[in-house]
C-alpha cells in the first residue's frame, strides 16, 4: 500500500490522558498493546514521564533527573503516544473539548483524568511564607533545591513517607532536622505501635530530632515573606528556614470544581473506573472508587495502585470492560536504611479479632509483625523490615487462606534477602513457640 | 529547561566537602604517590626497599584512613550521596583529569616503557629499578614494567577492596565476593605466577583463562610448557579443561558471576577501584546494541587468532606428533559448526533475530576463513601469517582496548568498558549465561517502583528497571552478577539466583497483587 489511508486516520478514535504519572502512563502504553486510537498525554509537570517515587535520590545525588525516565525518549514516537506539555484550565464536557492556559483548545473522544495528588494544607498562619513547601512533583523538587541553598535548619511537619524521605534528604544536606509527628511513634497510624517505635528509634539514629505526638500550631516570618522559625502546639518556638509540609496529599481536582463532574474528595468513579460522565474515566491518586472492595480504601495514593487502575483501563478503552478488581494488598517503602515490605492486611490498632506476633532483632534494624485471626488463626498480613520478601509467596498464602503457623513454619520459602545473608527464621519460630507457651 | 535537568551549576557543598581526616587521608596517599612521580622522573633513591615500601605502605595507608573516614561510625547502608555532585565520580573535572594521566600511563606502560627505565640492557632505573627489591623477594629477578603494574595493580584491588568492604558492610555477597577478587588477584594473578618463576617454571595464572588469556595457545607459550616436563603439560592441560570444562559447568549452576565478578583481575580493579564509577555505564538502548557487535567481533578475532597462531605452530606429517595442521584445522571447524547447530536447534527460539543473524554471520565468517586459506594453500589464514595477526590482537585489543580505553577511561564512561564490550571471555561466558544457565536476577512480583536506582548504578549498562517494572526476571548475557543492582534497590525487588532453568525467562507481565484475570488476559494478548 503506498501513502496512508486519510479516512482511517479520520475515524481513528482520540483518547486524551491527563497526567503523565504512572496511572496515566501504564494506561497509555497498554491502550497502544491493544488498540491504534490516538494517544495523547498531556501534563504541565514535566516533557516526560518520570518515577516520582525517586525525586529524593536527584536531591541527594544517588541519581540524575534522566536516569528517573524508566523510558527513553525515542520511545513516545515509536508507540505513537504523543505527549503534550500543556496545562488544562477547564474541560467542556458537553463539547468534549479541552481548554487550555495557552487558549488552545483540543477535542477528544474519551478522556483519562490521572491528574494524580497535591500536598495538603491545613490553613495554618504562614504557610504560604517563602521556605515552606511540600514535596510532590517535579517543581517542588526544584523549589526545594532553591530553598536549601543556605538553609541550616528545617522542620517537617507530619509522619508519613514523603516525611521520612524528606528527613533523609535534608540529612544528606547536613541541614538540621526537626521532626513533628501528630503520633506517638512515627506513621503509626498505619503501623502497630512496635513497629512505629522501631523506626521512630532508627530516625533518631540519623540525627533527626523527632517529636512525637506534637503538632504545628503557625509558621513565623520576617518582613521578607520567609520563614524564620515554627511554634508547635506546646507553644515552643522552633528556629528553621525551611518547613516540610508532609501531612498527606490529596487529589488534584481543583480545577474540575464546579463542573458537571462527580467529586468527593477525589473524582467518584464506578467499578469500572468510569466518572459519572460518558467517555470520562480516572485513574491513579486523584479518583475516588464509590465502592471500593472490602480490603481496600476508596482512595489510593500509591504508585502500585496507579499502574493497577491504568492497565485495568487501558482494556476497558480497547472494547474489553473490566472491573478494576485489585488482588492482595501490598506496599513497601524504605525509611533511611530500614527497608519495609507489606503484604495483606496488619492493622494499626488491632481489634479483639485481630492477633499479632511480633519479632525484633536485637540491632534494631530487623523486625516483622504478622496479624492473623484471633478465633481461626487464618494469616491476615506481615509487615516486614529490613528483611526482603517474596511477593509470590505471601500473595499465594493470602490466597490459600493460610494459617499462622504454616507462614512461620515455611518462612524461609518466603525469604529474599541477598544471598550469604543471615537467616533468621529459626529464630522466629522458636521466638513465636515461646511467646504462644506463655499465653 | 529547569536546573534539576541540567543541575551541573549545583553542586551542594555539604555533599561533596572532605573532611579534615579525609584531606589528610587524600594527603598521605598522594605523598606515596608522589614517591612513584619521583621515580618516574629517576630520582635515584639511595634506600630502595625503604622508599618503595614508604610509597606502597601510605598509598595504602591514606586510603584505609579515607574509607575509615567515609563509612565507619555511619550507619550500615547505601552510600551513594553526593554521586553525581562530585566531581570525580560525577564527570567533572577532576574525572578527566584522572582520565587522561591514567591513559598515559597506559600508553607508556605498553609502548614506552624505557621512560619508565626499562634499559635493553643494563640495569633498570627509573620506577621499575624502585621495584627491583620487591621482584627480587618474589622471584629473584629484577622487576619489569609488567611487575610494577602487576604491583600497583594488586595493590588497587586491595585497598580499594578495602574500602569497597566497607561500604558494602551492610550486605554478605558483596563482602564475600570482594574477599574472593582480593583473594584470585593477589594469590592468582600476582603471587602465584612470580614465585614459579623463582622455582624455574613457567609464568603461570591458573586464573586467567583463554580468550582472556590470548597468549595461552602460542608458539612460545607451548613451547615454555613443553620444556617444563609434567609440570607445563600439567598447566596446558589445565589451561584446556579451564575453557572446556570447568567454566561450562560453572557458569551452568551460577552463572558468569563465577568469573567475572568473583575470579577474574579485570572484574576485580572494576569492582574494587572502578567502584566509583560503576554509574556512568551507558543505559541507552543504542549503547546495547553496540556492545553486542563489538564483543561478539573480539570473539571472532581472538578465535580465528588462536586458530591461526595454533595452525602454523603445528607440523604437517602425524608422525612428528599426533594432531596435524589438516586435522585441527578440520577439527577446530567440526567443533564450531557443531556448536553452531546444537544452539540453532535447541535454544532458537530464546534468541533474537539479530542474533541469529550475527550467530550464522560470524559462522560464515570463520570457516571461509579456513576455507580460503585451506585452498590457497599459502599457510596463512586470512592472508596474514598467524604471528602478524596474534601482533594486531595484542596491539588493538590486548593494549589498546582492555588498557588504554578500558581502564584509562573509567572516569568517564564507567568501571566495565572493556568487560561490556571487549572482552571475549565475556562473550562466551554470556553466551552460556543467557542460554544455559540457571542463573538469573529475580524480580520480586509487583513491588517494583521504576525508581531507576538498579540501571544508574548497573556497571554493564544493563536498564535493570525496564526488567523489573514489567515483573520480568532479567537473564542478560552481559550481566557479571555484582550484585549492586539488588543492593541498591530500595524496596526489595530484585534477588540473584541459581534456580531451576524452567521458568528463567520470563518474558510475561506478572505483576502481583493485580487482577488475576487481568493479568492472563495482559499474557495472552501479548504471546
Amino acid at each position: 500500500m503506498i501513502g496512508i489511508n486519510l479516512d482511517y486516520l479520520a475515524n481513528m478514535e482520540h483518547i486524551v490522558i491527563i497526567g503523565n504519572g504512572i496511572a496515566g502512563i501504564t494506561c497509555a502504553r497498554h491502550i497502544r498493546k491493544n488498540s491504534d486510537a490516538k494517544i495523547t498525554v498531556i501534563s504541565a509537570e514535566s516533557d516526560y514521564f518520570f518515577s516520582r517515587t525517586a525525586l529524593m535520590y536527584v536531591y541527594m545525588g544517588h541519581m540524575k533527573w534522566n536516569h528517573l525516565k524508566p523510558y527513553e525518549d525515542w520511545f513516545w514516537e515509536k508507540n505513537r503516544i504523543d505527549l503534550k506539555k500543556a496545562w488544562v484550565d477547564t474541560i467542556d464536557f458537553e463539547g468534549k473539548t479541552l481548554h487550555f492556559s495557552s487558549e488552545e483548545t483540543m477535542s477528544y473522544d474519551k478522556l483519562v483524568l490521572a491528574t494524580g495528588s497535591v500536598y495538603n494544607k491545613f490553613g495554618w498562619e504562614g504557610q504560604d511564607l517563602e521556605g515552606v513547601q511540600g514535596l510532590v512533583s517535579k517543581q517542588d523538587l526544584e523549589l526545594l533545591e532553591k530553598n536549601t541553598q543556605t538553609c541550616q535548619k528545617a522542620v517537617i511537619i507530619g509522619g508519613g513517607l514523603i516525611g521520612v524521605e524528606l528527613a533523609e534528604m535534608l540529612n544528606t544536606r547536613n541541614i538540621e532536622v526537626t521532626f513533628l509527628i501528630r503520633e506517638e511513634a512515627f506513621w503509626h497510624n498505619v503501623l502497630p505501635i512496635q513497629d512505629a517505635k522501631l523506626i521512630s528509634k532508627h530516625i533518631r539514629s540519623h540525627g533527626v530530632d523527632l517529636r512525637e505526638e506534637t503538632e504545628l500550631d503557625r509558621i513565623i516570618g520576617n518582613q521578607d515573606g520567609k520563614v524564620t522559625s515554627i511554634i508547635t502546639n506546646s507553644g515552643e518556638e522552633i528556629e528553621c528556614q525551611l518547613v516540610g509540609l508532609c501531612t498527606g496529599v490529596r487529589p488534584n481536582i481543583d480545577f474540575l470544581a464546579d463542573s458537571a463532574l462527580e467529586t468527593d474528595k477525589g473524582i467518584l468513579v464506578d467499578e469500572f473506573l468510569q466518572t459519572n460522565i460518558k467517555d470520562v474515566f480516572a485513574i491513579g491518586d486523584c479518583a475516588q472508587v464509590k465502592q471500593p472492595l472490602p480490603h481496600r480504601k476508596p482512595i489510593e495514593a500509591v504508585w502500585y495502585a496507579g499502574r493497577m487502575m491504568g492497565e485495568t483501563l487501558a482494556q476497558t478503552l480497547t472494547g474489553n470492560t473490566m472491573k478494576y478488581k485489585p488482588g492482595n494488598w501490598f506496599n513497601s517503602a524504605k525509611f533511611f536504611d530500614i527497608e519495609y515490605q507489606t503484604y495483606g492486611n496488619v492493622s494499626a490498632q488491632p481489634g479483639d479479632n485481630e492477633m499479632h506476633f511480633h519479632w525484633q532483632h536485637k540491632d534494631n534494624t530487623k523486625a516483622i509483625t504478622i496479624a492473623f485471626d484471633a478465633n481461626s488463626n487464618k494469616f491476615l498480613g506481615i509487615n516486614t523490615f529490613g528483611i526482603r520478601m517474596r511477593h509470590a509467596i505471601f500473595d499465594q498464602w493470602l490466597n490459600e487462606n493460610r494459617k499462622i503457623d504454616h507462614v512461620l513454619a515455611n518462612l524461609k520459602q518466603a525469604n529474599f534477602d541477598p544471598e550469604f545473608y543471615t537467616q533468621h527464621e529459626k529464630e522466629i519460630f522458636k521466638s513465636f513457640k515461646e511467646n504462644l507457651q506463655k499465653v | 529547561m529547569s536546573k534539576i535537568e541540567h543541575n551541573m551549576s549545583l553542586t551542594p557543598e555539604a555533599a561533596t566537602k572532605l573532611s579534615t581526616r579525609q584531606k589528610l587521608a587524600s594527603g598521605i596517599g598522594l605523598v606515596g604517590l608522589f614517591i612513584l612521580v619521583l621515580a618516574i622522573a629517576n630520582v635515584n633513591f639511595p634506600n630502595k626497599p625503604l622508599f618503595l615500601s614508604l610509597s606502597l605502605g601510605l598509598i595504602a595507608l591514606g586510603t584505609v584512613i579515607f574509607a575509615n573516614d567515609l563509612y565507619l561510625g555511619k550507619h550500615a547502608g547505601i552510600k551513594n550521596d553526593g554521586v553525581w555532585f562530585k566531581s570525580l565520580s560525577g564527570r567533572g573535572f577532576w574525572a578527566w583529569v584522572l582520565g587522561i594521566v591514567l591513559t598515559l600511563f597506559y600508553v607508556v606502560l605498553y609502548w614506552f616503557p624505557q621512560y619508565l627505565g626499562l634499559n635493553a640492557d643494563g640495569q633498570n632505573t627509573g620506577i621499575i629499578s624502585l621495584f627491583d627489591p620487591l621482584s627480587k623477594l618474589i622471584s629473584g629477578n629484577p622487576a619489569s614494567q609488567w611487575f610494577v603494574y602487576g604491583t600497583l595493580y594488586t595493590l588497587a584491588i586491595l585497598a580499594f577492596g578495602y574500602k569497597f568492604i566497607l561500604k558494602y558492610r551492610n550486605n554478605r555477597y558483596e563482602v564475600i565476593r570482594t574477599f574472593s577478587v582480593m583473594f584470585f588477584q593477589l594469590g592468582f594473578a600476582f603471587l602465584i605466577p612470580e614465585i614459579l618463576i623463582r622455582l624455574n617454571q613457567p609464568y603461570y595464572n591458573p586464573a586467567n583463562i583463554w580468550p582472556l588469556n590470548y597468549d595461552l595457545f602460542t608458539d612460545y607459550k607451548i613451547n615454555e610448557f613443553l620444556s617444563a616436563g609434567n609440570v607445563g603439560v600439567i598447566m596446558l592441560v589445565f589451561g584446556l579443561i579451564s575453557i572446556f570444562v570447568i567454566t561450562p559447568i560453572l557458569t551452568y549452576k551460577y552463572g558468569k558471576r563465577w568469573y567475572c565478578s568473583w575470579v577474574c583481575g579485570c572484574g576485580g580493579l572494576a569492582e574494587t577501584a572502578g567502584d566509583p564509577y560503576r554509574q556512568l555505564s551507558d543505559k541507552s538502548q543504542h549503547a546495547w546494541k553496540i556492545e553486542r557487535w563489538v564483543i561478539h567481533s573480539v570473539l571472532v578475532f581472538v578465535t580465528v587468532m588462536t586458530i591461526a597462531v595454533l595452525y602454523s605452530f603445528l607440523g604437517d606429517s602425524a608422525n612428528d606428533f599426533w594432531l596435524t595442521k589438516d586435522a585441527f584445522l578440520w577439527g577446530t571447524a567440526g567443533f564450531l559448526t557443531l556448536l553452531f547447530a546444537v544452539i540453532m536447534i535447541f535454544k532458537r527460539k530464546e534468541l533474537a533475530k539479530d542474533a541469529k543473524y550475527g550467530a550464522i554471520g560470524y559462522l560464515v565468517v570463520i570457516l571461509s576463513i579456513i576455507c580460503i586459506n585451506y585452498f590457497s594453500g599459502n599457510g596463512n589464514i586470512f592472508f596474514f601469517g598467524g604471528y602478524q595477526l596474534r601482533e594486531w590482537y595484542g596491539f588493538l585489543i590486548g593494549a589498546a582496548f582492555s588498557g588504554v580505553i578500558g581502564v584509562g577511561f573509567y572516569p568517564i564512561f564507567g568501571s566495565r568498558v572493556w568487560c561490556r564490550y571487549g572482552c571475549p571471555m565475556a562473550a562466551i561466558l554470556g553466551m552460556q549465561q543467557r542460554l544455559f544457565s540457571r542463573f538469573r536476577i529475580t524480580t520480586n512480583g509487583g513491588q517494583c517502583i521504576s525508581c531507576g536506582n538498579c540501571s544508574t548504578y548497573c556497571e554493564m549498562g544493563i536498564d535493570v528497571r525496564a526488567y523489573a517494572q514489567k515483573g520480568e526476571n532479567i537473564v542478560r548475557s552481559s550481566c557479571v552478577g555484582c550484585g549492586i543492582c539488588s543492593a541498591v534497590c530500595p524496596r526489595g525487588v530484585l534477588k540473584l539466583e541459581n534456580d531451576d532453568m524452567e521458568g528463567r525467562i520470563n518474558s510475561e507481565e506478572v505483576l502481583l497483587g493485580n487482577d488475576v484475570n487481568l493479568m492472563d488476559l495482559v499474557n495472552q494478548k501479548s504471546k
